[in-house]
């Protein structure tokens, strides 16, 4: 397991390495940021400050090693724009996307497994049908569009929940969470539905095909032989396969929450690292862009090291350990 | 008896039209007697099984006939009935060993559960049952066993843990659907003498589903053949092995390899088993019998021209025509 574990944070180096390169060459190349950044007055000599305080004038492989010394050390560099260390700005608005995406994971597992194990169970019901006629539209229906449909009908016909950005918070075991305050909940839950819907819908066919697969086997069959009770076999001896590409593929997709999230946040005014992003873009804030990527393929690195880990624990097949790795 | 099966009909009602997997079945079994149900893929022998044990699903189901088990009907018995009966009073070993065990449930998991669904037991008494059982069915180490997990066991190892498991509660009849089709030889021999040695020990009955003759003749005390769902010859099985009276059985144990016929050519049985969807009129057999005569049109019935030996069949062998 050490040697699995200790071999996989080499590959995730390099991998992040190679990242950065593509991430800041790749932002350098767009648009030029010092014309956002002085007043349309200024002077060629004003301009010629401002791209030497910033670094520009310095060739580009220069400006990546100073990037890359900066970065051993954690420093990301400094917000063209708020002048601010950009980690410390995306830090600062991490926990509110964590908040929405953990709350959106937690949809789709709460919403998602038992529909599509009701759907796999019994698939010739019309309300299976009708749960995966509905998982197509969760599918295929633009998140953004869907945002706009859930403010129009909760927040603006119905008035039942508020439209837009983050509720009050509450502190508690050291977190601060709009989980534990009634405003924050009510304000978490029409971003959460929209940013969960795609997964719900994932998870529903996810559940639904491996309860399907699961229940042809002879290991059900000889389950139901043994005269165990239903609801053994579809919680212990089904749902113990069903899990294993469920986890796998939610643990994936939990990365993918976090970095898109980005349209969710512009819609329902989210204060999250993505309305940080799309301002940042927007501004041509170089450093911000850079960090926030960065931060993201981090966050992939680790969750999909974190995915193979439970991967073994649910599948005793693939123990790391007993395989030398 | 320990069971009767009397007039049994399992029809699958599918969009294509009504499958008569189990066309009328009559059998009987004895505590401590071990049946073999012969027959080739599609004659229905395993869905005799699965009607015995109430594991037909839609769109099959048990169209009538009945199934007693020391006198009680389990046709028509609710499901919580029938769930009791179930791995309790009968069980059921399937054929592919790899595949019966649950891949990602421990081998003491899924003994102590067939225990403590019948039964309130301590885990820990429930345990040493299981122990015991494992040794009983030739478990080396038992204890490091329980603990496995099913990949870890050989294929001949995991059948013996399914075999295990299916005398756990001391049944009085167990199922065992073609268990020896997937091993090696001398697996399959050993598990053999076991599941006898074991049958006759606790009196438990024991229907062997196989469509090998050979294995049949190793273990059953009695054989059943089936054809196109229906029982089409019956009797003891030294009887029926010597003299065969249906053509079909005839035809059956022509086509096994054996040594004391040693450079003659086999036999075959010409033709393929009819669709059961479709089946011809009168006697299943017609098509692809040598002695087939304009009487094979109508229906045949079982005769009994021999002591203990039973036929379905207008022109058994035995009278006239030598085997």
């Amino acid at each position: 397991m050490t040697v699995f574990v200790l071999r996989r944070l080499i590959q995730a180096a390099i991998v992040v390495l190679l990242m950065s390169m593509i991430v800041f060459f790749g932002v350098n190349v767009v648009g030029d940021p010092v014309d956002m950044l002085v007043s349309p007055e200024a002077d060629q000599a004003e301009i010629a400050r401002v791209i030497r305080d910033f670094g520009l004038d310095r060739p580009i492989y220069e400006q990546y090693w100073y990037f890359l010394k900066g970065a051993a050390s954690g420093d990301l560099g400094n917000s063209f724009i708020f002048g601010q260390p950009a980690l410390k700005l995306i830090l600062h608005h991490m926990p509110a996307t964590l908040e929405l995406a953990f709350a959106a994971l937690f949809m789709a597992i709460i919403l998602g497994i038992p529909l599509g194990l009701y759907a796999g169970l019994y698939p010739d019901r019309a309300s299976s049908k009708a749960i995966m006629a509905g998982s197509i539209f969760g599918f295929s229906l633009p998140t953004f569009w869907v945002g706009l449909m859930l403010i129009m009908i909760f927040a603006v016909w119905l008035g039942w929940l508020p439209a837009t950005g983050r509720g009050d918070t509450a502190t508690f075991l050291g977190i601060e969470a709009s989980f534990f305050t009634r405003d924050g909940l009510s304000h978490l839950i029409l971003p959460a539905l929209n940013l969960a819907l795609l997964k719900i819908s994932l998870v529903i066919r996810l559940t639904r095909a491996g309860a399907r697969e699961a229940i042809q086997q002879d290991y059900i069959k000889f389950a139901r032989a043994k005269g165990l009770s239903t609801g053994r076999i579809v919680f212990v001896h089904l749902m113990k396969n069903i899990m294993i590409p469920v986890v796998t593929v939610l643990g994936l997709e939990f990365g993918s929450l976090i970095a898109f999230s980005v349209v969710t946040e512009t819609i329902f005014a989210w204060p999250g690292m993505g309305k940080l992003l799309i301002e940042a873009i927007l501004q041509l804030d170089r450093p911000i862009v850079v960090a926030y990527l960065m931060i993201i393929v981090i966050l992939f690195v680790v969750i999909n090291l974190v995915v193979d880990i439970l991967y073994s624990l649910l599948d005793p097949r693939v123990r790391l350990g007993e395989q030398g790795a | 008896m320990t069971l009767t099966v009397s007039n049994l009909h399992t029809h699958f009602f599918t969009r294509a039209g009504v499958v008569k997997a189990v066309d009328g079945v009559d059998f009987q079994i004895a505590p401590g007697e071990i049946l073999g149900l012969v027959g080739e893929s599609g004659s229905g022998k395993s869905i005799t099984g699965f009607s015995i044990m109430g594991l037909i699903d839609d769109p099959g189901r048990i169209v009538s006939g009945s199934i007693r088990l020391k006198g009680e009907e389990l046709v028509g018995a609710s499901e919580d009935a029938m769930r009791t009966v179930r791995g309790n009073r009968i069980a059921m070993i399937f054929q592919d060993p790899m595949m019966t065990l649950n891949p990602v449930l421990r081998v003491d998991t899924q003994m102590v559960e067939a225990i403590r669904a019948h039964e309130k037991i301590s885990k820990r008494d429930a345990l040493a049952r299981c122990r015991d059982a494992l040794g009983m069915v030739g478990i080396p180490a038992p204890e490091e066993r329980l603990r496995a997990y099913p990949h870890q066991l050989s294929g001949g190892m995991r059948q013996r843990v399914a075999i295990a498991i299916a005398f756990l509660n001391e049944p009085d009849l167990i199922i065992a659907d073609e268990p020896t089709t997937a091993l090696d030889v001398t697996i399959q021999s050993q598990i053999i003498h076991e599941a006898q040695s074991l049958c006759k020990r606790t009196g438990t009955a024991l229907v062997w589903i196989t469509h090998d003759l050979a294995v049949v003749a190793g273990i059953a005390d009695r054989i059943a053949v089936m054809y196109a769902g229906r029982i089409v010859e019956t009797g003891d099985i030294d009887a029926v092995i010597d003299t065969a009276l249906h053509p079909y059985t005839v035809g059956l144990l022509g086509s096994v390899p054996t040594s004391n016929r040693r450079g003659e050519r086999l036999t075959q049985i010409p033709g393929m088993p009819p669709n059961v969807m479709n089946l011809p009129k009168g006697c299943a057999f017609g098509e692809r019998c040598p002695r087939r005569s304009s009487e094979c049109d109508a229906e045949p019935l079982i005769t009994e021209p021999r002591p203990a030996q039973a036929v379905r069949c207008f022109h058994p062998h035995g009278q006239g025509g030598k085997l």
